[in-house]
């Protein structure tokens, strides 16, 4: 019967079930395999691996415990509060629960240093960021169109942006010798380029404190964006979920602060937000998109249905946000605490000689490594990473995952761990580049001295079969699924 | 496609009455005209198709243009040519489409690249945007700004029209009381909100789904056991319908729907997978029975339209009508979809609510473990229902095809459940005491409130079909409309909604091929609601009759 054989199996499958655009056959998720198969615990496990892939904000999760505990009538599974549960458990209104939103508005204007007044109307709840990001695609594109995505960017927006909807992105190339600025001229070469390759470009995506980077946009940059979109009439998405974790000058500036005082399509312009990266509360599930068009808001209400926030949640958070003072510490200590983590990890990799970009947001910084290639190429630095992963074993995440057109830069995240983690992760670091300094004064020295250091090596054969067998290796270019354009190019 | 049917919206008020008449004939014929229609399209297909399709266009015109100049402000039922979704219906800017929800592939009507044109935005926004709003939303509306209250608003909105248990949302709320104070955060020491806060599996926590399964085995009452590996969690039945749909067919496919049907599979099977809905329809003349007959000629059907169809969607106690399949009816199922080399999607979400003597067979009870085609069988089921709980958004997929439950575990990251609803949810479910006492509670109510329920319809001459599981009644009302027709419905469910201040489903949202049917939730109500129910419904029948 052709239904029991694999292959035809699998035809009875949808090419979405069946495709490789979930994007996780690429280094970025081969980290976090390496790292699930092998996690770092302090004491059970030193020698395990140490998960920097994920950007995942734990440093302030005691206050927010704390909060929880204090006010006990915010959850609806107490004695103090079960009296709201009736209410709340049936609740299941797409719109959200009314507190909830103006929670979330006050809190995004907060963020925003309340220059600007969020509507708790146009709030509209999704299944986290990649759920939010992925809405407002099937929103504003049909299959086949296209988003321009300045790079490096985040990782999964191949994933989200492009998976279900059938779009397309198109990488806008930032260069290192600009501090990856966002230039009109690279964004109206790419936009020119697929254009003449037939695609149809309906907007540009960031990301506002800016993922990888940790970069925040300014404000000419901002407003370039602003007129290259309202002059092509074509959309910006501002994804923010870093807003809150802006931790030194310059402040973070909010696209709807932006658009206050300028004369452009108001339509246009599309902001996806969380609490995920901002209150640390990525299993909270809450994704937000905010439109400025009604017709994209009302359209995006009808397809949260396809991610609510449980009510539950909802609830909850409605009380937490709408404790000022408790959001005002919490902002103020989240700073402090990122500012203090950031400060030390790059000021303990500069003692080794390793500088990484300036960077005054996020849950991670992007870390230099060209001088440690040995060409450069994006093979050259997959080999670097598939050491850092199984040797070093540390899993930070290659540039060429973020869409990066210069090999040799990495991620690094450094709010997902506590300080003793923080101080191994170090450590090892140190260890690897003293020893890779070492090997290269060591051909000269005696076979004895090789023998040792071979453990940490860069070119052991061993790792030259494993890049044989994975079939990514051999691709020449960056892993990553490509667009069009890119193909179109090589 | 032949679905697409468009709907007054606006000032369903008096002066209706006044020109019901004209427009109702007219509607009357546009109904006889499109009926035959639709079957010479669906059954020869293209020749014969391409010469009616213009001669029904221009009759519309003409239909319009008259109309049009008695009284710019009537009312008026049309049906859009359903081969050409993108012509716009000569009055559309009067009419709301019904199902409301559509994308269309077509890119937006002017290029992007013209910077003077206006705002582009994709096909499944514009197909919201055109038409206002379905009866169920419009129902929605009303019941928002003008809540029913027994005390504080009795002149309000009484809602029939969701599916919602308050039955027995006192025994959740008890056991809240009683044992989840600390199941949010533990006892402050042993779990802390690094379980909750951080990133869990997007597909559920473990425990939950052995939970989960446990809930599913007790509901069903009998040995079958499921297997927790083989469930994926998402936020609601509404994604776990969609993923099951984004990984069994791809846009263009089709999925063979028997009607009436759950409203909303319009908006979770195709909206925006691109997924086509073929409509199998049921008859009152079988009690809306399932037929195989049926599913087997529209399968032809479509296969000679060169639609490929991927797969069934049935849903077991069935919604509206509140049928449960027999046995016999699940073999024969599966005989076909195996035939026909399709999956089979069967939505369980009502199965703890089954409130007869009937016997109720999941789907997994059908398909033994080393059979080959438990690859073909997918269940879907939630919390929401069986448990009251439609807030805390879980929907469960349960599987037997590895590459299914592959494909949707990634999926899921889009719609996940929220960690700490899954830690409180876990405790709750974990209590098999608290979940047997529930479940048996909540059928002996369900029944209660049906039976009085239908008691009242009757007492009034309103028959319905008998249900044997879900929160609905499926009444006959066909003859009480003013004309035979989808245009006698919706007028009947307004005048029941702005006069009898009654919120129901018509049963055209359930794309129920009869006009006249009417789809009333029981379990939202309270013994105490039905005689004012009763009394409104009897307001609205009494200048009809």
């Amino acid at each position: 019967m052709e239904f029991t054989r694999n292959n035809n199996n699998r035809q009875l499958l949808s090419k979405i079930a069946t495709n490789d655009r979930h994007g996780e056959n690429t280094p970025y998720f081969d980290g976090w395999k390496a790292y699930d198969s092998n996690p770092f615990h302090p004491t059970q496990n030193p020698d395990g691996v140490i998960q920097m892939g994920l950007a995942e904000n734990q440093l302030c999760v005691d206050l927010i415990e704390k909060w929880i505990l204090e006010n006990p009538d915010a959850s609806i599974c107490t004695a103090e509060g079960v009296d709201r549960f009736r209410d709340i458990a049936i609740f299941q209104d797409y719109h959200g629960l009314e507190e909830f939103r103006e929670g979330v508005a006050k809190f995004m204007g907060r963020v925003g240093g309340n220059r600007v007044k969020f509507d708790p109307n146009r709030i509209v709840m999704s299944g986290g960021a990649t759920g939010a990001n992925e809405t407002v695609m099937f929103c504003l594109a049909d299959p086949g169109d296209a988003f321009l995505v300045p790079s490096p960017c985040y990782a999964a927006f191949a994933r989200d942006l492009r998976w279900r909807t059938g779009l397309e992105i198109v990488p806008v190339d930032c260069k290192s010798s600009n501090n990856f600025r966002i230039t009109r001229a690279a964004l109206e070469e790419a936009y020119e380029k697929a254009q003449s390759s037939n695609i149809n470009v309906k907007g540009v995506i960031i990301a506002n404190p800016s993922n990888p980077l940790g970069t925040v946009l300014d404000k000419e940059t901002m407003r370039s964006l602003v007129s290259f979109i309202n002059d092509k009439s074509i959309h910006l998405v501002c994804d923010e979920i870093y807003a809150a974790t802006v931790f030194g000058s310059p402040r973070f500036i909010s696209i709807a602060e932006i658009i206050q005082d300028m004369d452009c399509n108001r339509d246009l312009i599309h902001i996806v937000y969380s609490l995920s990266k901002d209150m640390g509360l990525p299993g909270f599930r809450v994704g937000i998109v905010y439109s400025f068009n009604d017709d994209v808001m009302n359209c995006a209400r009808k397809m949260s249905s396809f991610g609510l926030v449980s009510s539950q949640t909802q609830f909850l958070l409605a009380s937490m946000l709408n404790d000022e003072e408790f959001v005002g510490n919490f902002l103020r200590e989240s700073s402090k605490r990122l500012a203090k983590r950031h400060n030390v990890f790059t000021k303990g990799l500069e003692r080794v000689g390793i500088s990484s970009l300036k960077s005054n947001a996020g849950l991670f910084f992007w870390m230099d490594m060209r001088p440690l290639l040995k060409e450069q190429t994006v093979q050259a630095e997959l080999e670097l990473w598939r050491v850092i992963i199984n040797k070093v074993k540390l899993n930070v995440s290659p540039g060429s995952s973020f869409q990066c057109s210069e090999p040799g830069w990495f991620r690094v995240c450094f709010a997902n761990m506590d300080d003793e983690t923080v101080k191994v992760a170090l450590e090892r670091i140190r260890e690897f580049v003293h020893q890779g300094k070492e090997k290269d004064g060591v051909s000269e020295k005696s076979k004895h001295w090789r023998k040792q250091n071979l453990r940490l090596s860069f070119s052991s054969s061993r790792l030259y079969n494993e890049s044989l067998m994975s079939p990514h290796m051999i691709s020449p270019h960056s892993p990553i699924p490509q667009s069009p354009l890119v193909r179109a190019r090589t | 496609m032949t679905q697409t049917r468009y709907y007054p919206t606006r000032s369903p008020e008096p002066e209706k009455e006044k020109t019901g008449g004209g427009g109702g004939g007219g509607g009357g014929t546009a109904m006889r005209v499109i009926v035959p229609l639709q079957g010479v399209v669906q059954g020869r297909g293209g020749l014969v198709l391409g010469s009616i399709i213009p001669c029904a266009l221009f009759y519309f015109l003409q239909f319009y243009l008259k109309r049009n100049r008695d009284d710019p402000d009537d009312q008026n039922e049309s049906s859009s040519p359903p081969q050409n979704p993108t012509t716009p219906s000569p009055s559309s800017e009067q009419l709301t489409e019904l199902p409301a929800l559509t994308r269309s592939l077509s890119r937006p009507l002017l290029s992007p690249r013209n910077p003077s044109g206006p705002i582009p935005i994709s096909g499944r926004v514009s197909g919201i945007v055109k038409g206002a709003e379905s009866p169920y939303y419009i129902g929605l509306r009303r019941i928002k700004e003008d809540p029913y209250d027994e005390l504080d608003n009795p002149n309000g909105v009484i809602q029939l029209g969701l599916a919602e248990n308050k039955l027995s949302l006192d025994l959740v709320k008890d056991w809240l009381a009683e044992h989840a104070n600390e199941a949010i955060l533990g006892n402050g020491k042993e779990l802390s909100i690094c379980g909750i806060a951080t990133y869990q599996p997007f597909d559920g926590l473990m425990e939950l789904k052995v939970a989960v399964a446990g809930f599913m085995s007790q509901v069903i009452e009998k040995a079958v056991t499921f297997n927790p590996s083989q469930i994926v969690l998402t936020a609601g039945a509404t994604p776990a319908i969609e993923i099951l749909s984004f990984c069994l067919a791809d846009t263009g496919n089709a999925f063979l729907v028997p009607t009436p049907c759950y409203p909303g599979f319009d908006r979770d099977l195709k909206w925006r997978t691109g997924v086509e809905i073929i409509h199998v329809p049921c008859r009152s003349a079988d009690n809306f029975n399932l037929s195989i007959t049926a599913l087997d000629i529209s399968f032809n059907q479509a296969k000679k339209r060169g639609l490929k169809v991927r797969g069934i969607i049935i849903s077991n106690p069935s919604n509206p009508v509140g049928n449960i399949l027999s046995r016999e009816t699940l073999y024969s199922l599966l005989d076909f979809a195996r035939e026909k080399n399709i999956h089979i999607v069967s939505n369980e979400i009502f199965a703890g609510s089954t409130h007869g003597n009937e016997e109720f067979v999941s789907m997994a009870e059908i398909i033994e473990p080393e059979d080959i085609d438990r690859k073909r069988v997918h269940i879907v089921y939630g919390l929401s229902e069986d448990l009251c709980l439609p807030g805390f958004r879980v929907g469960v997929i349960y599987s037997l095809n590895e590459d299914v439950l592959a494909a949707a575990k990634k999926l899921t990251r889009f719609s996940a459940i929220s960690a700490p609803t899954q830690r409180l949810l876990i405790s709750m479910l974990s209590d098999s005491r608290f979940v047997q006492t529930f479940i048996r509670a909540n059928r002996e109510r369900l029944q209660r409130m049906y039976v009085q329920f239908v008691a009242g319809l009757e007492k009034m001459g309103i028959k319905s079909i008998r249900s044997g599981g879900g929160f609905y009644c499926w009444a006959d009302m066909s003859g009480l409309i003013s004309s035979y027709s989808e245009r006698g419905e919706v007028e009947l469910w307004d005048r029941l909604l702005n006069i009898g201040k009654v919120n129901v489903t018509p049963g055209s949202c359930c794309h129920c091929i009869e006009p006249g049917w009417f789809r009333f939730c029981v379990a939202i109500l309270t013994e105490k609601d039905i005689p004012v129910v009763m009394d409104r419904i009897q307001k609205v029948l009494k200048p009809a009759n």
